[in-house]
């Protein structure tokens, strides 16, 4: 037995069931899947981190017409990405398993949107299948390669954060050997999706989706009823199981492992056990609209809430509201209330931060993008006016200068971002003759999801060596004549840099270089030191936004906080009284 | 709130080494016999912001999460994250609070205060209240890492989990060459 995170578990699943390619791009809470299979099952299974996941489920898409065993991960913004070769991957079908781990983040801990993958599901005609545990996050990888496989199906496998990132016990087994040889059978009658072949297989989809409808009716160890009072019976899936058998702990239960297609005789029979029916299921309505569409009266969205994640004591709450009782949850302690927040910040020494610090100081409109600089919206710094998806930075920025805004517009956004889905905004101003200044803080890595190598890591998630793409030369290669590296700890030359730029009426591409100093594992220089006899507290070293210089009451002297100091020198230049120094210390 | 289930609650600032301390519970806990669930913090929040991990252990467990109000031990790292999360334990439970002070930026950009009172706050929530120099006793020991072990160690005496399952928990969740400095950061906050 062993404690397993959730995604630690379905790496496990994914080596136990014979898996031998795995795809995915980074994306919190279904990152640290990947990282597992590299860490421990490397000598089994290919992995790779792909530029994004409609690569990725491409990729896995051509293992598994060999016959190979499949695993692809992404969080649920991803699936947005892979949608498009996932609804036709439906049609065609799978030689060998293929499985989707889907990892939702209700409550938006680390996400832009709380969008329910399930609806996924149902859209592109898939299974759907929603681990309680890690437990079952291993064994449900198993089943999941089964019912691929015996129905020629991808099939979804849903986590969610707490599923994600919760340890439980798990019991570890053997690996299935997979097969050994691998190839592609050819017919294209099943795999090249031309109308007149798409549409014979948009038939057979339905009798699949029948044969699965009755599948989930009777697969136990997915779909089970756990009768015990008559009273209540609770339809749950996924996390919210373990909550609801802490909350109702004798109400009869139908816990949906397979919740699509949704096994309709399984809930008439549960139905018809019970007196009342409560539908629990975080995010969107799914099962409560469907089960009230089979004719089967239930209670739902009325008394649980469909925003935000539920946890334990949101439930116990809505038990109370159910029973026309009050349960007030213990709230932070009348001390608490006039705390300084504690919101994420860039860290110290980060080189994102010299960027932001000069575009604090343009009248500009900064089109951001996702990753550690998105942080770079929040105050003092205070300067990216726009998120919308990965990619945007660029497009977004092309789109304002297009419309003949009354501004200048500056697109940024990371490395990894731009092989993502940077590169074919940039190819689109340079071809429709934009004139946007688009900056790409280069820091090697994929930061934010925490350090994931990316086509300009120069290492793969197998840590071999590889190329380093250059992002300079696909700024070139795409058609923009204007391109600059630039150092971002030198602040004169980064803004001489960026205002120039700005003020050019041709595209141009700034790429700010400079390795992400957590990832390289070392500070970046020489701790600094306020001398409190020049300073004169004017509050410009704050302005920069570092943990590392802390500011007091109003009127004190600043200090650096040794401990978190990172050496980049950032504050020594914008102190205009040469107040700051250099300490001996790295 | 099973009751025969043991919930503990981690409050700290991303980077403190809550993750390793919340590991070393689960596994102490799963040594000693009990079914463990657990939930720890990553992404986003990581970078700097206030985390919380939270441990569940007993013959039973089914959530990972643990309600407010229900921790039998809740112990902070940073002194104003044991304010901002008291709610999460018991009436009866005990708090372990290191006396680092991590100052956040909002504080920096005038936005908020870094309260002078902390002390006295404490002593006013919590009844039942450890407070642990762990940076200094880190600092005595050679390395300010281990300060995460030493609140640890603290944190032991709320348990009832048997010494050797503590011991055998850092053997197995730190790398060989540092067992034997985390178990004496271990011990030093067992005898604070
Ligand atoms: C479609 C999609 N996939 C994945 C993510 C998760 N995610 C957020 S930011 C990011 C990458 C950031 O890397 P980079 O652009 O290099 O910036 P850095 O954090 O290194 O500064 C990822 C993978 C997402 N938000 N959307």
């Amino acid at each position: 037995m062993e404690l397993l995170s959730g995604n630690e578990a379905f790496a496990r699943g994914a080596y136990e069931a014979g898996v031998t390619v795995a795809a995915a791009y980074p994306g919190t809470p279904s990152t640290e899947i990947l990282e597992n299979i590299a860490a421990r099952y490397k000598k089994d299974i290919y992995c790779e981190w792909s530029p994004n996941e409609k690569v990725a489920l491409e990729v896995g898409a051509g293992a598994a017409q060999t016959g190979a065993r499949v695993l692809v991960t992404m969080k649920h913004v991803g699936l947005n990405v892979a949608a498009d070769p996932l609804m036709t991957l439906a049609y065609t079908g799978v030689a060998g398993g293929l499985v989707i781990i889907v990892a939702d983040d209700p409550g938006m801990h680390s996400s832009q949107n709380e969008q329910d993958s399930r609806n996924y599901a149902i859209f592109a005609k898939v299974p759907m299948l929603e681990p309680s545990s890690s437990a079952e996050a291993k064994e449900f990888i198993k089943i999941g390669m089964d019912i691929s496989e015996k129905y020629h199906t991808p099939v979804i496998v849903r986590s969610v954060t707490r599923i994600s990132h919760s340890k439980g016990p798990v019991e570890l087994c053997q690996r299935i050997q997979p097969r050994t040889e691998f190839g592609f059978v050819k017919n294209p009658q099943q795999y090249v999706t031309i109308p007149v072949w798409a549409r014979k297989m948009r038939v057979q989809l339905e009798e699949k989706l029948g044969q699965m409808l009755q599948a989930s009716n009777e697969s136990p160890e997915l779909n089970r009823i756990e009768w015990a009072d008559e009273e209540l019976g609770i339809i749950t899936s996924g996390i919210c199981y373990e909550y609801v058998k802490d909350i109702w702990p004798t109400a009869s239960v139908l816990k949906l492992g397979w919740s699509n297609p949704l096994p309709d005789t399984l809930i008439k029979d549960f139905a018809a056990g019970v007196d009342k029916i409560l539908v629990i299921e975080e995010l969107d309505d799914i099962l409560e609209l469907r089960i009230k569409a089979m004719g089967i009266d239930c209670i739902g969205r009325e008394f649980i809430p469909g925003i935000g994640e539920l946890t334990p004591s949101v439930l116990r709450q809505c038990k109370a509201k159910m029973q026309g009782e009050e349960y007030i949850v213990p709230a932070p302690v009348e001390e608490s209330k006039d705390l300084p927040a504690r919101p994420p910040v860039l860290c110290p020494g980060c080189p994102h931060r010299g960027v932001f610090t000069v575009l604090a100081k343009n009248k500009v409109v900064v089109t951001g993008d996702i990753g550690c600089y998105s942080l770079g919206s929040l105050p003092p710094l205070s300067s990216l006016d726009t998120i919308l998806c990965m990619g945007a930075g660029i497009s977004m920025a092309h789109g304002m200068d297009k419309a003949k805004a009354n501004h200048k517009v500056v697109g940024i956004m990371g490395d990894s971002t731009f092989f993502h889905s940077g590169i074919t905004g940039l190819l689109d101003i340079a071809y429709n003759k934009g004139a946007s200044t688009i900056i790409v803080v280069d820091n090697r890595i994929t930061a934010m999801t925490g350090h994931q190598e990316n086509p300009g890591s120069g290492k793969t998630l197998m840590g071999e060596d590889t190329i380093e793409a250059s992002i300079e030369a696909i700024g070139r290669a795409c058609g923009v004549k204007r391109v600059f590296s630039i150092n971002p700890y030198d602040l004169a030359e980064t803004s001489k840099v960026i205002e120039t730029e700005i003020n050019t009426n041709e595209p141009s591409l700034i790429v700010s270089k400079a390795p992400c100093p957590l990832a390289v594992g070392k500070p970046v220089g020489h701790k600094r030191n306020v001398d409190a006899e020049k300073c004169k507290v004017c509050g410009m070293c704050l302005k920069i936004g570092c943990p590392g210089m802390e500011g007091g009451e109003k009127g004190q002297v600043p200090k650096v906080n040794k401990l978190l100091c990172a050496g980049c020198g950032l504050c020594e230049q914008v102190c205009k009284f040469g107040a700051i120094t250099m300490d001996k210390e790295i | 709130m099973s009751d025969n289930t043991t919930s503990i609650v981690l409050a700290g600032v991303g980077g403190q080494g809550i993750l390793l301390a919340s590991s070393i519970i689960a596994k102490a806990a799963m040594i000693a016999g009990f079914e463990v669930k657990m939930n720890e913090v990553h992404g986003m929040a990581q970078r700097g912001g206030s985390v919380i991990a939270q441990i569940r252990y007993g013959k039973n467990v089914h959530s990972p999460l643990v309600e407010e109000g229900t921790a039998k031990v809740f112990a902070s790292l940073e002194q104003i994250e044991a304010i901002r999360f008291a709610h999460y334990l018991s009436p009866d439970g005990l708090a372990v609070v290191s006396t680092q002070t991590i100052v956040p930026v909002t504080v920096s950009m005038g936005s908020g205060k870094y309260p002078q009172d902390v002390k006295q706050r404490l002593e006013k929530i919590f009844k039942n209240l450890i407070i642990v120099d762990a940076l200094g006793k880190a600092n005595e020991l050679g390395n300010i890492k281990v300060a995460n072990v030493i609140v640890l160690g603290a944190i032991s005496r709320g348990l009832d989990l048997p010494l050797e399952t503590w011991h055998e928990a850092i053997k197995s969740e730190v790398k060989e060459k540092f067992a034997d400095l985390n178990i004496r950061a271990f011990e030093a906050g067992r005898n604070s």
